[in-house]
């Protein structure tokens, strides 16, 4: 960071009068604007490309299996870009909602699997075999699919609204977000005999009628999953240019001068917040039929934290780097705790430090940096000439 | 009687943990706005440095009174080296330190499994620590009063330190009012630093009491770190008032809600009970009154 900065007051420090790039010209400056905005518009679909042509053709059925899982986390991860990168929330508790979608799309097959008028084996091994109440709408698949989206934003704008409008912000927030991801964790571990305890629900068959054990299903679970991270990564982009993207950032980073200029900064956070809630269920939802389960451990305070770790690692505040950094961290989970069981803890834990440390904004903030240092180069250069 | 007192007495017990738990995390906040999650793993250390004691010194008894100063010092030379490696390059980002400090955690946690194993260790209480009182009719265990009478010592301690030294002193100015502090020529640096040693080793002497109620283990960190956060939310940062309510507010209450439910709704209603008296005082129970705008 300090290196970068000594760097670049140099470059300056040499040509004081070098023209600065978007004042050149104003041909030059409309087409660096076109580039600012449709530029990441293009890195859409550059990692559309990727994920949906190159990928399933060249990876292995296991690995895209892998990668689907990784997107699940993905779609969570840009949720969480813009309530933390662009909204200033530090939502810590992330996995609740993942689990809100992946508990609601679990029951769903639980009862498909179960067949009409059948309950779930776990309840006849736990319990005495009959069903609560509450689950019987869950055997329609209409009904689910609209529960996976209702429910979290149910619970995110009621939790939202109650903290929010009283100006709960900062580091009393982050921690409300953490403890009711402890809190819902612990409750599902409790009730063993509704969701299946500390197991969770798994041991599914089929997904919306379709075998789950069939190769080009699985590989369709792959594309749709990818389909949906790409869908969500272009509603971001376009969230971000919108006058809402702009005072969101805005009340990020001056929440009184946005109050004074008469807008209330609770409800654009409250937006924010839903929006990522349901981005999180979105990909719990996935999850399911993906990992073929959804446990305590895939939605408590530690599954929150870590995708919190990928959005770190790939810049919060940028468009791609949250996705980006969401597989990268799970890739990075599935080789290393492989070789180094152990070792991974220390490893997560050293993302954390060092990534906060010195790259507060993560790998894709080097991306403008670089681009900075090159034009600068080039303009002391042309000048010099 | 029984339904009533016996939660009374064992949330007090609790209330006392949370409090040595939480009067760290309230001092740091307070005056730096760091929040720091490590501060789980700082009860944990002395929670271990309890039990590392008993195997030095055999006798139980002398071995509880060396383990409390063993106890805060250890934790409080972690924090002191968190503070210097890690928190000093990060006052300007104080949410970015609650992140940093989870990876602190975590790379603690796994230490301690590494260094001792991933089942924990009992320690044994002295002899004098074993009986109980009664208290109508409910056999008190002297454990839990030992626990209170920690706390309150502590408590008493850092309260004298504050008020009337001139350490305390220096640390109420810059709760107050830190560039001012600064003009005056208290050196807020070395002012950090002492609070993060004295926050830590607070921590420290709460994992005595815990090493002596469950033993060691290498994730009773994340067991209280949570609870203890809920303490300082509630109670309102830079007072030691708030806090030492709200802590006792927090214990009774959940020993009350375990006792009527369980353990695990008891997490969840207490959770909800913190986020309802939020709306009645965001800011906690008492705030430092200040005229900056953030």
């Amino acid at each position: 960071m300090t290196s970068m900065a000594t760097e670049t007051s140099e470059a300056t420090g040499v040509e004081p009068t070098a023209p600065r790039p978007t004042a050149a010209s104003p041909k030059r400056s409309s087409r660096a604007e076109l580039l600012r905005t449709y530029g990441s518009l293009l890195g859409i679909g550059v990692l559309a490309l990727l994920l949906l042509v190159w990928a399933p053709g060249a990876l292995s059925p296991f690995r895209l299996g892998n990668l689907a899982k990784y997107c699940c986390w993905a779609l969570a991860a840009v949720g969480i870009g813009l309530a933390w990168g662009r909204g200033g929330m530090l939502v810590m508790g992330q996995g609740v909602f993942f689990g809100l979608g992946g508990y609601a799309m679990a029951m769903h097959m639980k009862l498909e699997a179960a067949g009409p008028g059948n309950v779930p084996d776990f309840m006849q091994l736990y319990g005495n075999g009959t069903m609560p109440a509450w689950w019987e709408p869950f055997r329609s698949g209409a009904f689910t699919l609209v529960a996976i989206v209702a429910l979290p934003a149910l619970v995110s704008f009621v939790l939202g609204y109650a903290i929010l409008k009283r100006r709960v912000k900062g580091a009393y927030f982050a921690i409300l977000t953490q403890a009711l991801a402890v809190a819902f964790s612990t409750l599902l571990i409790a009730t063993i005999k509704q969701t299946g305890g500390f197991n969770g629900l798994n041991n599914f068959s089929k997904f919306f009628g379709q075998n789950l054990y069939d190769p080009a299903v699985k590989k369709n679970l792959y594309l749709i999953v990818a389909g949906l991270l790409v869908l969500c990564l272009v509603i971001v982009w376009q969230l971000y240019r919108s006058r809402f993207g702009e005072l969101l950032v805005a009340t990020r980073d001056a929440e009184e001068r946005i109050r004074f200029l008469g807008y209330d900064p609770a409800n654009i956070k409250l937006v924010a917040f839903v929006v990522a809630a349901v981005m999180a269920s979105i990909g719990g939802a996935m999850f399911v039929p993906i990992a073929g389960i959804i446990s305590p451990s895939n939605v408590d305070a530690t599954a929150s934290i870590m995708l919190i770790a990928g959005v770190a690692l790939g810049g919060r505040a940028s468009l791609l780097g949250p996705a980006i950094g969401a597989i990268a961290v799970g890739y990075g989970q599935t080789t290393l705790s492989e070789q180094f069981p152990t070792q991974w803890t220390y490893f997560q834990g050293a993302l954390f430090i060092v990534v906060l440390l010195f790259l507060p904004f993560g790998i894709t903030s080097l991306l403008p940096k670089l681009k900075e240092l090159v034009l600068r180069r080039r303009i002391t250069a042309e000048s010099v000439a | 009687m029984d339904a009533l007192t016996t939660p009374f007495l064992t949330g007090t017990a609790i209330g006392a943990i949370l409090l040595l738990a939480a009067l760290g995390l309230t001092l740091t906040f307070g005056q730096m706005g760091v929040i720091n999650m490590a501060n789980g793993e700082f009860l944990m250390a002395g929670a271990y440095a309890t039990y590392v004691t008993q195997q030095v010194i055999s006798s139980t008894g002398f071995s509880i009174v060396v383990a409390i100063p063993v106890a805060f010092a250890v934790a409080g030379l972690l924090g002191l080296l968190l503070e210097i490696s890690i928190i000093q390059w990060m006052y300007r980002r104080p949410l970015d330190t609650l992140l940093v400090t989870v990876g602190v955690s975590m790379v603690l946690q796994q230490l301690a499994r590494d260094v001792f194993g991933p089942r924990g260790d009992p320690v044994r209480p002295p002899s004098w620590m074993r009986g109980s009182i009664d208290v109508f009719g409910y056999a008190w265990p002297h454990r839990q009063l030992f626990t209170i009478v920690l706390a309150l010592a502590a408590l008493g301690a850092l309260g004298a330190l504050l008020k009337r030294s001139s350490f305390g002193r220096q640390i109420r100015a810059t709760v107050q009012n830190r560039d001012l502090a600064e003009t005056m020529g208290v050196s807020t640096r070395n002012v950090d630093r002492l609070t993060f040693f004295l926050g830590s080793g607070l921590a420290g002497i709460g994992g005595v009491a815990i090493a002596l109620i469950s033993g060691t283990n290498p994730t009773l960190g994340t067991t209280y770190i949570i609870p203890a956060f809920l303490v300082v939310v509630a109670g309102g940062v830079g007072q030691l008032k708030g806090t030492v309510i709200a802590a006792w507010a927090v214990g009774v209450l959940t020993a009350y809600v375990t006792d009527w439910t369980s353990g695990s709704m008891a997490q969840v209603i207490t959770f909800a009970i913190v986020v309802v008296f939020l709306q009645v005082r965001p800011q906690g129970l008492f705030t430092v009154r200040t005229r900056g705008l953030a």
